[in-house]
């Protein structure tokens, strides 16, 4: 998968499940077996990289491309819980962040959980790309995010302020 | 993840082995501030060994860009596989920086 991996064990509050969804018959007779897994984490930016690594070996399972597991998944979902843990938790370990991951044979979704009061996803993403703007050192997060993957929501619920990424299976 | 340096002629080549990432970017800074503080100017970053990068990442080669300029030197990229090269591009920071297929056309472009 790339580059190599730091050798930060599984977080030591990691709770990882995986359970497999009942199956649908697919156009061409196969089955669609999703794959789930839930990973709570502290919020400490050390730990992204494995999380990410866990997505990634997911979606490799279902067959993604090398292109979509080391740029869009890898990118998108390391700014999702980048902003989680540093914006959503104020980079206080004594928070959590919750991520979970439904991939099966045509996308993979991640919802990425923190405990903070959350934000407007059009107010807060700025064009980068803009003489103005392109030799800034911040601010390319969540336009990174929109780019790299097809949908971006944003919205709270019982579980916190939820970033939720959809990718589809190319 | 990790930074390894070495000289080549005159030239400060920094080798990202893995990701590029909001955990390990303050420490790949330190390593060229201090060799900027040293007193060298030219500096070349191979992305050969790198995985992927995020915004964080970015951001950290763009003030390193203005330091290094800041101070009369210079900075080039070399060895960009697809995935980084459309983040650039996307970014339009291959606008921004001198950016070489390998490491030996960065090494003469000084």
């Amino acid at each position: 998968m790339g580059g190599r991996s730091g050798a930060l064990p599984v977080p030591s509050r990691c709770r990882m499940t995986e359970r497999s969804e009942p199956g649908v018959t697919l156009h061409g007779g196969g089955r669609d077996d999703a794959r789930v897994i839930e990973v709570d984490i502290p919020s400490d930016v050390q730990y992204i990289e494995k999380v990410v690594e866990l997505v990634q070996r997911e979606c490799a399972l279902m067959k993604f491309g090398a292109r979509q597991l080391m740029l869009n998944l890898a990118v998108a979902l390391s700014e999702a819980l980048s902003n989680a843990i540093l914006r959503g938790n104020d980079d206080d370990p004594a928070k959590h962040v919750h991520v979970m991951a439904r991939v099966d044979n045509a996308m993979v979704v991640v919802e990425v959980v923190d405990e903070g009061q959350g934000f407007d996803i059009e107010e807060c993403t700025l064009d980068p790309t803009t003489p103005d703007n392109v030799d800034r050192e911040d601010g390319r997060g969540l336009f990174l995010m929109r780019k790299l993957m097809d949908r971006v929501e944003r919205f709270d619920d019982a579980r916190g302020n939820v970033v939720r990424l959809t990718l589809n299976r190319q | 993840m990790s930074f390894a340096i070495t000289k080549e002629s005159e030239v400060v080549v920094v080798d990202v082995e893995g990701q590029l990432i909001v955990g390990n970017r303050q420490e790949l800074k330190q390593k060229v501030l201090d060799e900027l503080e040293r007193g060298e100017k030219k500096f070349l970053i191979d992305f050969s060994q790198t995985g992927y990068i995020d915004s964080s990442g970015l951001g950290v080669l763009v003030s390193l860009s203005k330091k290094i300029r800041e101070q009369g030197g210079e900075l080039r990229l070399a060895n960009l596989n697809d995935d980084l090269k459309t983040l650039f591009e996307l970014t339009k920071l291959d606008t921004l920086f001198q950016i070489a297929d390998t490491r030996e056309r960065a090494l003469e472009s000084f």
